[in-house]
């Protein structure tokens, strides 16, 4: 009998002390929590894609709880969330002006011809590195590190090597625009429709050489419309769009732009559902 | 349309595949030793082994929708290293199991070449040892011209490998005849009893002098497993603990073939200078250990294991950065 | 005899015998040149000539516009076309300045010897900033920012680099072989401006010609200390050059003035001499032309000379021509144009034909440990390369890839064709961007 109660004895006696002893550490070395920073990280996105300046989301409700980041500030949530959060931290938020990111180079395979043939590793900032296969070193290098890096998935590889966007799931987070080694892809308002495709600052002599669609700076945009809404920096024309309410003021310049360098947002692949 | 490439836009003749194939050549003269002890029935063990390596690379591959590279070598070092570490009398099926288990879960299921953690052949050994001990460890046959034991007058006696005497507590006369010069003699060519491929120190000797010369393997793992197992077995014989000279220790039993093949594995042994030696000094500690005291009358294949797993350990030791 | 070497290292195939033997050959300039704003590390130079003007063999056409700028001198007599968006051997286009050749004008540079002993030494840093001198080994660093030492640093060793560890190129051991004397006389002005307290002429054993040809000049100037270095890639690298003569090493993130020493390559060292004792600009460079090319060459070439018109005058290439390389097999940058010009840092133009250019086809890592064994940053590229893999840019820093001189010696070593350097640079420009 002996030989069952001493382990008996003993193994509950060790058990007594650590429950003790954790109930003890427990109450002295507690954490307290901000309940909002909880409740807030559950309505989060939680995909840590880091375009509110955070670097996660976890971060990112801490900031908020805190007031460092402003309630609407999760891009990746929208309108959605930050009406949660707003509710969360009790305050009022006015939500509006949805955006997307739109990518702004139209040399695909058959408009901009490649001109060298790479053997090396498959990712754009590699090949950007080394110049780019492509004879335009402003545009699209067709490898798709903004499709891997995408937390959306919402960036998909066109047919003829040239990526869109699936706006149905872009929530205008921004990765792409810091992936993106020749800076393509820009965030707008979802009220645009109109925009330029290209990012080209070559000369007219290139450019002609290199793509069929690329600006060719010829400026005629900049004529047709009005109130210094496109500008030409160099050779390359640029559409501000804090000047513009109604996107129908950039029609002129769809219209008459020789290259067909203006294009729909709606009219692109990836926007069909929305 | 001019090339792309990134520099340096030449290589050295070095390539995967002339360091597999380079491997399995230096495999081939320690196989036609076995076929030449053991007759033809390790010929066909062998063969088996590779094809059921090969093959189950190949349906991995196929299945997970990699690219197929069964046949860059390195599944088919991994087949003969498997038959070399059986005895020859074992069923066909022990081979076929040995290499599917190596392949598939040590290999594959780590991530495919380059990335498994342990030696795909030894962790296939131990597999079968834990699996079919009396199989792996108890189903010795003499080879032709031989005796099992290599000592002609015991052969009646006992039905043990040289290896296994040992563990028997063996006495005195025992002990002479395993300490004599034709024993070692015996031992160096590989007359005796034992796993397919582990016999003749000779011809794996052989084969390794060509890994080293074209610097398909490491000599210092080599030289710092073989070489600490015949310093602590040297110490330990001087002190008593172990009857037997040094010289058996690492001619008897799997030394040659583990610490000439196995050990130098190249995905399994740590990548810095310091690392290996670490590495071939720890592991030869082990063996000894595992071999005077632990069950079984071998320690190499679980040195080597062992050992394997502190690789990324070791590779944390590197070399200070040039400047810093 | 000691040959100095330092750890790491590979032994590719040399195949220097292609041009060695060929003298230093003054060329024709083509009808046009393309002289590029970039031509050295820093801010590119400002033209200060307008479309339409008259140009002369080294005049300046444009002026340091900055810190770090060294102005820039016409390389033939002609009409300046204007500025052109022109393909850049580093990659890319950028603006370039086209000058159409005036055949009728020929030209020779005469200018009376000046006595070195007249300039003060800021004066002579003057003159080489104005003469728009660049390291001539490659990397293409302003002469003059290197050679103003910061008071506080003393130079001890003075190491002039005639080591040309590149596979294939032999500019620099022509210009030993042919123009040894100019050598010391250029080292004399800059040992004038460092003051060190020993001079070394650092030489590979694979040119023993150009050894025996400076041991001639020895007596005449006893300063100089030759060395004889193993045939062993990168041993022309400044920092191993560094080690294997002082056995000291350059910091991490330091400068070879940090150990007291200062590196020059030979060919600079004579740009040095031309402009200070005869005024002459950087205008002209001798540049290898080799690979599967009919009359593998050292040229006198103009800069700003268009690659294509290089390699016609070395015979054409046999075979198909794959891959055009600005510089050596192990560092060069392979060129989507062959119209790229020349400028002041092209050593050389290899030349690959089909059956020289690589077909890799990457296998993974086994860890061999070859890139381990040979790097002579002492880094573990196969450990740095998974990080990368993994994007773990952070993980790479602190295994040292910031200290990698992308040299290619791993990548020459892996037997799976892994494009290791290319690995580094990619990251290296991840860390930047984080950086910013």
């Amino acid at each position: 009998m002996a030989s069952i109660l001493i382990p008996i004895g003993i193994l509950g006696g060790i058990a007594l002390f650590f429950g003790i002893f954790l109930i003890f550490s427990a109450e002295r070395f507690k954490v307290t929590i901000d309940e909002r920073v909880v409740k807030i990280q559950e309505v989060l996105p939680g995909i840590d894609c880091g375009a509110c300046g955070a670097p996660g989301c976890s971060a990112f409700a801490e900031g908020v709880a805190h007031g460092e980041y402003e309630v609407d500030g999760c891009k990746a949530g929208g309108e959605e969330v930050a009406l949660q959060v707003a509710e969360i931290m009790g305050v009022v938020v006015e939500v509006g002006g949805e955006e997307v990111a739109v990518h702004r180079c139209l040399g695909d395979n058959e408009v901009a011809k490649q001109v060298a043939n790479y053997k090396g590793i498959s990712t754009c900032v590699a090949l950007h590195l080394l110049g780019g296969d492509k004879g335009c070193q402003y545009g699209c290098l067709g490898l798709g590190d903004c499709v891997e890096a995408c937390p959306f998935d919402a960036i998909d590889m066109g047919d003829k090597g040239l990526p869109y966007v699936i706006e149905e799931r872009c929530t205008a987070c921004g990765v792409c625009v810091r992936t993106c080694p020749r800076e393509l892809f820009e965030i707008i308002s979802k009220k645009h429709d109109i925009f330029l495709a290209c990012c080209s600052y070559d000369d007219v002599k290139t450019v002609k050489q290199v793509c069929s669609r690329g600006c060719i700076g010829c400026t005629l945009c900049v004529k047709v419309t009005e109130d210094e809404i496109v500008t030409m920096d160099g050779d390359l024309a640029v559409v501000h769009w804090d000047k513009i309410d109604d996107n129908k003021l950039l029609e002129p310049a769809l219209e008459k732009c020789p290259v067909n360098t203006y294009i729909k947002r709606s009219e692109l692949k990836g926007a069909e559902n929305v | 349309m001019l090339q792309l490439s990134p520099a340096p836009h030449i290589t050295s003749p070095k390539n995967i595949k002339k360091i597999m194939y380079g491997v399995v050549g230096a495999l081939i003269p320690v196989l036609m030793g076995s076929i030449y002890f053991f007759g033809w029935r390790a010929l066909f063990l062998c063969s088996l082994s590779v094809l059921s390596a090969i093959f189950t690379e190949w349906i991995f591959q196929r299945v997970t929708n990699r690219d197929i590279r069964c046949l860059d070598g390195s599944a088919i070092i991994t087949g003969i290293l498997v038959a070399f570490n059986i005895p020859v009398n074992s069923p066909w099926w022990l081979p076929v199991v040995g290499s599917f288990f190596a392949v598939f879960i040590v290999k594959q299921l780590f991530g495919g070449l380059g990335y498994n953690i342990f030696n795909p052949a030894l962790a296939g050994r131990a597999f079968l040892v834990a699996s079919w001990p009396s199989l792996m460890t108890g189903n010795w046959t003499p080879p032709i011209n031989g005796t099992l034991s290599g000592i002609p007058v015991l052969d009646g006696m006992t039905q043990a490998t040289p290896l296994s005497l040992l563990i028997m507590k063996p006495n005195l006369n025992v002990i002479q005849s395993l300490n004599s010069p034709t024993m070692i003699k015996t031992l160096f060519i590989g007359n005796t009893g034992g796993c397919i491929g582990e016999t003749s120190a000779l011809l794996l000797l052989i084969g390794a002098l060509f890994l080293f010369i074209m610097g398909y393997a490491d000599w210092r793992i080599s030289l710092s497993y073989i070489g600490s197992i015949f310093v602590i077995t040297g110490i330990f014989y001087f002190l008593g603990v172990t009857p037997v000279n040094p010289v058996f220790h690492i001619f008897s039993g799997g030394v040659m073939l583990g610490g000439l093949f196995m050990a130098t594995d190249m995905v399994t042994s740590p990548v810095t200078l310091k690392g290996r030696w670490i590495f071939g000094i720890c592991g030869g500690i082990l063996c000894v250990i595992l071999r005077l005291w632990a069950g079984y009358p071998e320690g190499v294949s679980y040195s080597i294991l062992i050992m394997n797993m502190f690789v990324p350990l070791l590779d944390r030791l590197q070399v200070r950065i040039f400047g810093r | 005899m000691q040959l100095l070497t330092f750890k790491g290292g590979v032994h590719p195939k040399y195949r220097k015998e292609l041009a060695k033997d060929s003298p230093i050959k003054k060329i024709e300039p083509p009808e046009f040149i393309y002289l590029p704003l970039t031509q050295h590390t820093g801010i590119p130079s400002k033209p200060i000539i307008e479309k339409k003007d008259e140009v002369e063999v080294g005049m300046k056409i444009a002026e340091s516009n900055g810190k770090l700028s060294v102005p820039l001198h016409s390389s033939v007599a002609g009409v300046y076309m204007g500025l052109v968006n022109w393909p850049h051997p580093l990659g890319g286009r950028k603006e370039a300045m086209k000058i159409k050749l005036d055949p009728q004008r020929t030209f020779e540079w005469k200018e009376e010897e000046r006595d070195v002993d007249l300039f003060s030494e800021d004066q002579i840093i003057e003159i080489v900033k104005e003469a728009g001198i660049v390291g001539m080994g490659g990397a293409a660093f302003p002469t003059y920012f290197k050679m103003k030492v910061p008071p506080d640093k003393k130079i001890k060793d003075l190491i002039i680099n005639g080591a040309e560890c590149e596979p294939y190129l032999t500019a620099d051991h022509r210009l030993i072989l042919e123009r040894a004397e100019d050598i010391f006389k250029g080292v004399e002005i800059l040992k004038r401006v460092l003051n060190p307290e020993r001079v070394w002429i650092a030489i590979e054993d694979n040119k023993m010609d150009a050894i025996d040809r400076i041991k001639e000049f020895s007596s005449s100037y006893p300063w100089a200390n030759i060395t004889i270095h193993e045939t062993k890639y990168p041993q022309g690298s400044e920092k191993q050059l560094i080690q294997s003569i002082t056995g000291k090493e350059v910091p991490e993130g330091g400068l070879p003035f940090d150990v007291g020493a200062y590196v020059q390559n030979v060919g600079t060292v004579i740009a040095i001499y031309e402009a200070v004792c005869y005024s002459k600009p950087l205008y002209e460079r001798v540049v290898t032309v080799t690979g599967p090319v009919r009359d593998p060459s050292n040229f006198l070439v103009p800069i700003g000379t268009p690659f294509e018109y290089l390699i016609e005058a070395s015979g054409g290439v046999f075979g198909g021509t794959m891959q055009i390389i600005n510089g050596g097999p192990m560092m060069g940058i392979a060129q989507v144009y062959p119209e790229v010009p020349v400028i002041k840092g092209t050593t050389g133009i290899l030349v690959q034909n089909e059956k020289e250019t690589l077909e890799r086809e990457v296998s993974p890592c086994i860890r061999c440990a070859s890139c381990v064994d040979v790097c002579p940053m002492y880094l573990m590229p196969t450990e740095i390369y998974k990080f990368i893999e993994l994007e773990d840019f952070e993980k790479a820093k602190e295994l040292g890839v910031l200290s990698c001189m992308e040299c290619g010696g791993c990548g020459y070593v892996c037997p799976s064709y892994i494009p290791l350097p290319q690995h580094f640079k990619y990251a290296k420009a991840e860390l930047m961007k984080e950086k910013k």
